[in-house]
């Protein structure tokens, strides 16, 4: 174990599935310098300008290009810059990059990685600071990444890296000076749709991911000190998603809430609670809940981008909405 | 049409593949009358001299990129025609399994690596075929068709710009017939054209009648010599005429009938014939080029016809490695 920063535990998995497979190559605006946020700092130097490939600002190249690149056998890393510029390429994501496999019949496989750094990240505004996560679940044939921490994010994006299909590979910006012990295998590659247990509890379950866990995880800490245990589940993938961890866990808990970074309507939360309610109802004890963003852009000034924030203290709020009056009874009873 | 250097066997050569062309495009827009092609389809018939004139020039080894209007090409680049109309009828043993259609057909095995349903998203996906070619050091080249309503959509100067940029060996050919989908293109373009944007973006171009398939593959074979050269990018604009309308089901009335009538002199098969009976070539012959072509694609119709649908389940393989599409999966 190494201890390293979510930023680095990237940049360092992309050099080390580069020393492994000289078919993977990464392409994108000012990749030469190290990319806009460093996660492809001293990259040029080691691997040259053919294969850490600096691009016009033309989101619809590059991925169409990595579309193309990919059709032929090699393995593109395509850099976003911020998820909300991807959606300058969607035709070539989604239109393309998603379908080729089927509806060429199998003839085709598009193995690429979407870079798109997403999230609200010091007055970034409108157009740099969106989740828009939700968007890739949707479309058939994309699986959908979303680390939280510095290990996971060299587990999962190896495990991007070397997957066959295109990957929509999702970092919080929030994230990239997040330290953490980091596993030194090489070949350390998690799975996709296995979540990670980050504390088990027996009172409630709270599903998240991506930065949004971190939060979570403060409002759980706090809600312990009041004698709340809560299970917190942080799903890692979007597509596929561990829906059988979510449903073992609400079985044991008997309550749900999902909270995420993104707008709530028809956010994943939506997803998640809908297949609970499908497949989970019956060990429900309170009804499930969601807290997402409300459904406005994203504001410059602290005190408006705060206000779309899905906080700590609202998530324990929450929580001790769901848990509290049942308790009150239990002990009421008692 | 001057014959030039060029021998009577490389003009006959044209002559039965552009038959073939329409002969099978002619199969297809039978099978639409016949309620067997499902959906829609954008016949090539009158640019026929495009596609042969330009993929007479690829090897084997070569890649190719298409569009909407893409059956002349792919034919042309080495797929079965079989297994073509079996595609557009949506049934087993077509190129992509059924799953496709018109509009998606490709031939890995042959470097055809894809129509698409989307104006102008094939170029960037050519410029990515070819950045992969340079990256591996292969002497290979890349052929993307395209329309000249392609040319008013970003994808055009993204691609075009990044192929120059790297220098890349595409060969981009803009098949000009006037009309975007049923919009005459010049009344919806500023500036001067497909070859003034291209060669704006330092791209070299070549302008050439479309519709004489000796100009066209000339230029082609020039302008792929100098793609093999490692010079890289070159662009071949070529002006055209579609006989039908935009799709099969599309009667055009939207033309003026005098400009229509003017370009049924200009069709590029009747050319060819002209030429090759210049040369000496009989008559009986020629017919038999047309009738060979007829009965292949006659053949290719009766065979799919007879062919099964894919079953059902195929809806559900080659969507991706992991994650169940089932509904309800776990």
């Amino acid at each position: 174990m190494t201890i390293q920063t979510y930023l680095d535990a990237g940049r360092l998995a992309l050099a080390e599935e580069m020393r492994r497979d000289p078919n993977v190559w990464a392409v994108g605006e000012d990749l030469g310098r190290g990319g806009v946020f460093g996660q492809y700092r001293g990259l040029v130097e080691e691997f040259g300008n053919a294969r850490i490939s600096d691009a016009p600002i033309s989101e619809a190249a590059i991925m169409g290009v990595a579309v193309g690149a990919a059709m032929m056998g090699t393995r593109p890393v395509v850099e976003m810059r911020f998820a909300d510029f991807a959606l300058c390429a969607m035709d070539e994501l989604v239109n393309q990059a998603a379908k080729a496999r089927f509806m060429f019949g199998g003839q085709a496989r598009v193995p690429l990685v979407v870079r798109e750094p997403m999230g609200m990240w010091r007055s970034s505004a409108a157009q740099h600071s969106q989740s828009l996560e939700t968007w890739y679940a949707h479309v058939p044939g994309l699986v959908v990444v979303c680390p939280s921490t510095p290990a996971d994010n060299k587990g999962l994006l190896k495990a991007s890296i070397r997957c066959d299909d295109p990957v929509v590979y999702l970092e919080h910006k929030n994230l990239w000076g997040m330290e953490g012990e980091v596993p030194d295998d090489p070949d350390f590659v998690l799975p996709f749709g296995v979540a990670r247990m980050v504390r088990e509890g027996s009172d409630i379950t709270i599903v998240s991911w991506s930065n949004q866990v971190h939060i979570a995880a403060e409002a759980a800490a706090v809600l312990a000190d009041e004698g709340i245990s809560v299970e917190l589940i942080d799903l890692r993938t979007l597509w596929p998603w561990d829906k059988a961890a979510v449903l073992a866990s609400v079985r044991k808990t008997g309550r749900l809430l999902v909270t995420h970074e993104a707008v709530a309507v028809a956010g994943f939360g939506a997803e998640v609670a809908a297949t609970v309610a499908e497949h989970g109802s019956t060990s429900l004890r309170a009804p499930v809940r969601r807290l997402g963003a409300p459904r406005a852009p994203i504001a410059y000034a602290p005190p408006a981008e705060d206000a779309i924030r899905v906080t700590a203290a609202m998530t324990a709020a929450v929580v001790r909405e769901m848990v509290k009056p049942q308790q009150a009874a239990q002990k009421g009873g008692n | 049409m001057n014959l030039g250097n060029t021998d009577i066997e490389r003009l006959r050569a044209h002559h039965r593949m552009m038959w073939r062309i329409r002969a099978l495009e002619q199969a297809a827009l039978q099978g639409l009358a016949d309620k067997l092609v499902l959906g829609a389809i954008h016949p090539s018939i009158g640019q026929e001299a495009v596609a042969s004139g330009v993929i007479a020039c690829l090897k084997a080894e070569d890649l190719l990129l298409s569009t909407h209007r893409g059956h002349g090409h792919t034919l042309a680049k080495g797929a079965s025609s079989e297994a073509m109309i079996r595609e557009l009828l949506g049934r087993e043993g077509g190129t992509c399994g059924g799953k496709g259609g018109s509009m998606h057909i490709a031939d890995f095995g042959v470097g055809m690596l894809g129509a698409n349903g989307v104006v102008s998203a094939n170029i960037v996906i050519a410029a990515g075929a070819a950045h992969a070619i340079k990256l591996r050091g292969e002497n290979r080249v890349v052929a993307c068709f395209f329309g000249d309503g392609a040319t008013n959509r970003g994808p055009f100067l993204e691609g075009l710009n990044w192929a120059a940029v790297f220098k890349l060996p595409v060969l981009f050919i803009c098949e000009d017939n006037g009309y975007a989908a049923t919009t005459r293109t010049s009344t919806m373009t500023a500036g001067g054209g497909p070859g003034v944007r291209a060669r704006a973006i330092g791209v070299e171009t070549e302008v050439v009648d479309g519709n004489d398939v000796i100009a066209v593959e000339e230029a082609a074979r020039r302008l792929i010599g100098d793609i093999r050269a490692g010079y890289g990018p070159r662009f071949l604009h070529a002006h055209t005429w579609r006989t039908t309308g935009h799709t099969g089901a599309d009667p055009a009335t939207y033309r003026d009938a005098a400009e229509v009538e003017a370009k049924k002199e200009a069709d590029p098969l009747k050319r060819v014939h002209e030429a090759l009976m210049v040369a000496g070539v009989s008559a009986s012959e020629l017919q038999a080029d047309h009738d060979q072509a007829v009965r292949e694609m006659t053949l290719a119709y009766e065979a799919a016809k007879a062919a099964p649908f894919p079953p059902a389940n195929v809806s559900f393989t080659d969507v991706q490695d992991i994650g169940s599409p089932l509904l309800g999966a776990f």
